[in-house]
């Protein structure tokens, strides 16, 4: 099994420690990991902004860097869901396919290729899940709100057998943090606004860390939280995924 | 204006946004409760739109054999090609009939053609029956919300509003008293009108019947005391069995507020003896969203609401925002096929999180198109030069490794040492009411090159 690992290029930059937990967790569960020195983005932000025609290089880039491997694993849904959703902007080549084809979120490759559901992790908080948009409605990592299907989350069956962890219930359990990648900019009072809001309902249900598989969200709330002074932790999925041993959070 | 101007006005007053999302998440919450007790509404979802699909494939024999249908039962049929033609066959039947007193049930489509401000400048009453839309009418307002029209305004706005027009007491925005004096007021207008308007939810092709959803039961009371009843749609309402409705009632109802039903399904065949019965079918740019593959399906619509309801940023905005007949996400990528220059902000007025194609009761891939209106738009619309350029530059970068890694340097390092005041300035509106993270000195490049040069 080659699986190559792609990080985010704004995990790359800013939170590599969620890099790092990746790479980790996925070696503690025995998988060998390539990290292809080549990558950069997925294309995504010029994409969503319209400006699709923009990011055909950087979506070559992707495939040259992956088309090698057997599974494709990034801690984030959102890049997951841009390759497998809108990759269509370059011709579709044997490689294009396969690559599409193989790109897994971090959760949904634990849980549903290496069927592992308790990855030996321990963290002894309330934890509030944020279901990340693309990940929930785009993937479908887990039931949506308005849909009358059965209930299920990956991300949530893998954080329940997590020691000593207590996942919260949200007033709103899945509605959007407002990031939106450029929108967080160009409608700014409504993307504060939501993820305001997010924030409250974590907090009014006693939360005391927030995670989402998206770190995009997840930079989007930090930034309110660490500006309004909350007494909220906000880490990455893969942050408590592997966390072994004694933990401590630094607030 | 741009939606996110309009919108962060709209955000100035925090607790009116509070209590417009909470009013309507109510809606939405409602209407989860009501799908879920319904045994395969995904189902129904899917019926409803294969069935929408399958009539706008053949829209053209559909609407032929609904033509006949209706003739024969005694309707008189009208075509317009756009909205000035619709007003103008309004007006003509008007005036046949010396009419100067109209009352209107709720119609969006007649909202599009600007159907009231015409009539008005030509001297004829019009009244909005509805009871939402009377209170905007009197507002002079456009409708926030296609089914619920006045759900921007507090009860409390109404009373003030009621008390300058309708000469009521104040009441300090009593609900029960305040419905009581709309009632009174429009009974007298209802008995007054010299001809009724309504809009039609679904028409029939098989039977050249006609339905029109309504709660308070005002489409019905215009149409029975005027002797004229003209009913006005777009040709995207047929559908092309009487045995459908039981899939798209079903719909309706529940997704717009939870119902099961709605209060009053009226069904409308045929004139009374010695009345006249009207329909106006409309195109007003429907036909060429139509010819357009990506954007077909919006045309499936029912008009619930439901994307409007269950959308986090149409709630935290209002609907005014839009500055749209539609409002909203279905007004979101209906509103660019009839002026994309105009309507250009709103697919961007959208974090792509995708609620509301997954609350559609007829399954429009409503984000996927917000998605695709962004990629056309960019094009075919000027777009500021700073985003234009930045796009182009953030394109290259990510394209070459080398140059990524050189940014990200820069990037990591202005963010470290840089003080916060010039961080958080002007330019980066970001810092406006968030933190950035702090720059790490080192890249997950960097540490994944050490930690292999360290042999771990």
């Amino acid at each position: 099994m080659k699986v190559g690992l792609f990080i985010p290029c704004y995990i790359n930059q800013l939170y590599p420690q969620v890099g790092k937990a990746t790479l980790e967790l996925l070696e503690r569960l025995n998988v060998e990991v390539a990290y292809p020195s080549g990558q950069t983005c997925c294309g995504q932000p010029m994409a969503n902004s319209g400006y699709e025609y923009e990011s055909v290089g950087a979506c070559n880039n992707f495939v040259d860097n992956f088309k090698e491997f057997d599974y494709i694993v990034m801690p984030s849904g959102s890049c997951a869901y841009h390759v497998k959703k809108h990759f269509d902007v370059i011709p579709q080549t044997d490689d294009v396919v396969k690559v599409r084809e193989n790109v897994y979120e971090l959760c949904d490759f634990i849980l549903n290729v290496l069927k592992v559901k308790n990855v030996g992790a321990s963290f002894p908080y309330k934890v509030g899940l944020h279901k990340s948009c693309h990940g929930l409605r785009g993937l479908r990592l887990g039931s949506c709100s308005e849909m009358v299907t059965e209930e299920y989350s990956y991300i949530g069956a893998l954080l329940e057998e997590v020691s000593g962890t207590e996942i919260i219930e949200l007033t709103r359990e899945d509605e959007c943090c407002g990031f939106g990648g450029t929108f967080a900019v160009t409608e700014e009072a409504i993307s504060v606004k939501m993820g305001k809001d997010r924030i409250q309902d974590h907090l009014d249900n006693g939360a005391e860390v927030i995670t989402a598989t998206d770190t995009s969200c997840l930079m989007h709330l930090e930034g309110l939280v660490t500006r309004n002074k909350q007494p909220l932790k906000i880490l990455h999925i893969a942050e408590i995924l592997n966390s072994v041993g004694d933990q401590k959070l630094k607030k | 204006m741009s939606h996110s101007k309009a919108a962060t006005i709209f955000n100035k007053d925090e607790k009116k946004v509070n209590w417009h999302d909470k009013a309507l998440w109510f809606v939405r919450h409602k209407r989860d409760i009501s799908a879920h007790t319904v045994k395969g509404w995904e189902e129904l979802r899917s019926l409803g739109q294969g069935i929408k699909a399958h009539t706008l494939s053949n829209l053209d024999t559909y609407l032929i054999q609904f033509e006949k249908n209706a003739l024969n039962n005694g309707v008189q049929v009208h075509w317009a090609k756009d909205g000035d033609e619709h007003n103008k066959i309004v007006r003509r039947i008007l005036k046949e009939h010396h009419a100067k007193k109209v009352v209107k049930s709720k119609s969006m489509l007649t909202e599009e053609c600007h159907l009231n401000p015409f009539l008005e400048a030509e001297g004829i009453e019009i009244i909005d029956t509805d009871l939402g839309e009377r209170i905007v009418q009197l507002a002079k307002e456009p409708p926030s919300h296609i089914v619920l029209p006045a759900i921007h305004k507090t009860k409390e706005e109404v009373d003030e509003l009621f008390q300058e027009h309708l000469g009521t007491k104040p009441s300090g925005g009593d609900p029960q008293y305040l419905t009581g004096e709309a009632r009174k007021h429009l009974r007298q207008k209802f008995i007054e009108a010299d001809v009724a308007i309504t809009g039609v939810n679904f028409a029939i092709a098989e039977t050249g019947g006609f339905v029109v959803c309504t709660n308070e039961g005002n489409a019905d009371m215009g149409a029975h005391l005027a002797p004229v009843h003209i009913a006005c749609m777009g040709i995207e309402k047929l559908i092309p069995k009487q045995e459908h409705l039981g899939v798209f009632l079903r719909l309706l109802a529940r997704s717009a507020t939870g119902q099961h039903i709605t209060t009053y399904s009226s069904h409308f065949k045929r004139p009374q003896k010695g009345n006249e019965m009207h329909i106006i079918i409309v195109d007003n740019g429907r036909t060429e969203q139509l010819s357009r593959p990506d954007f077909r399906s919006s045309l499936h619509c029912i008009r619930c609401g439901a994307c409007m309801n269950t959308c986090p940023i149409y709630r935290r905005s209002g609907g005014h925002s839009y500055d749209a007949t539609i409002p909203g996400p279905i007004g979101s990528i209906l509103s660019p096929g009839k002026d994309l220059k105009e309507h250009s902000s709103l697919p961007f007025a959208s974090t792509l999180c995708g609620s509301c194609s997954d609350v559609c009761p007829v399954k429009i891939d409503i984000h996927a198109q917000l998605y695709k209106w962004r990629q056309i738009i960019t094009k075919e619309t000027p777009q500021p030069f700073v985003k234009k350029f930045s796009m182009k530059i953030m394109g290259s970068i990510f394209s070459k490794p080398k140059q990524f890694e050189q940014v990200g340097k820069i990037a990591r390092w202005s963010l470290r040492n840089l003080p916060k005041g010039m961080i958080n300035s002007k330019p980066n509106v970001w810092g406006k009411e968030r933190d950035l993270p702090l720059g790490p000195k080192e890249s997950f490049d960097e540490w994944f090159k050490n930690r292999k040069k360290d042999g771990q």
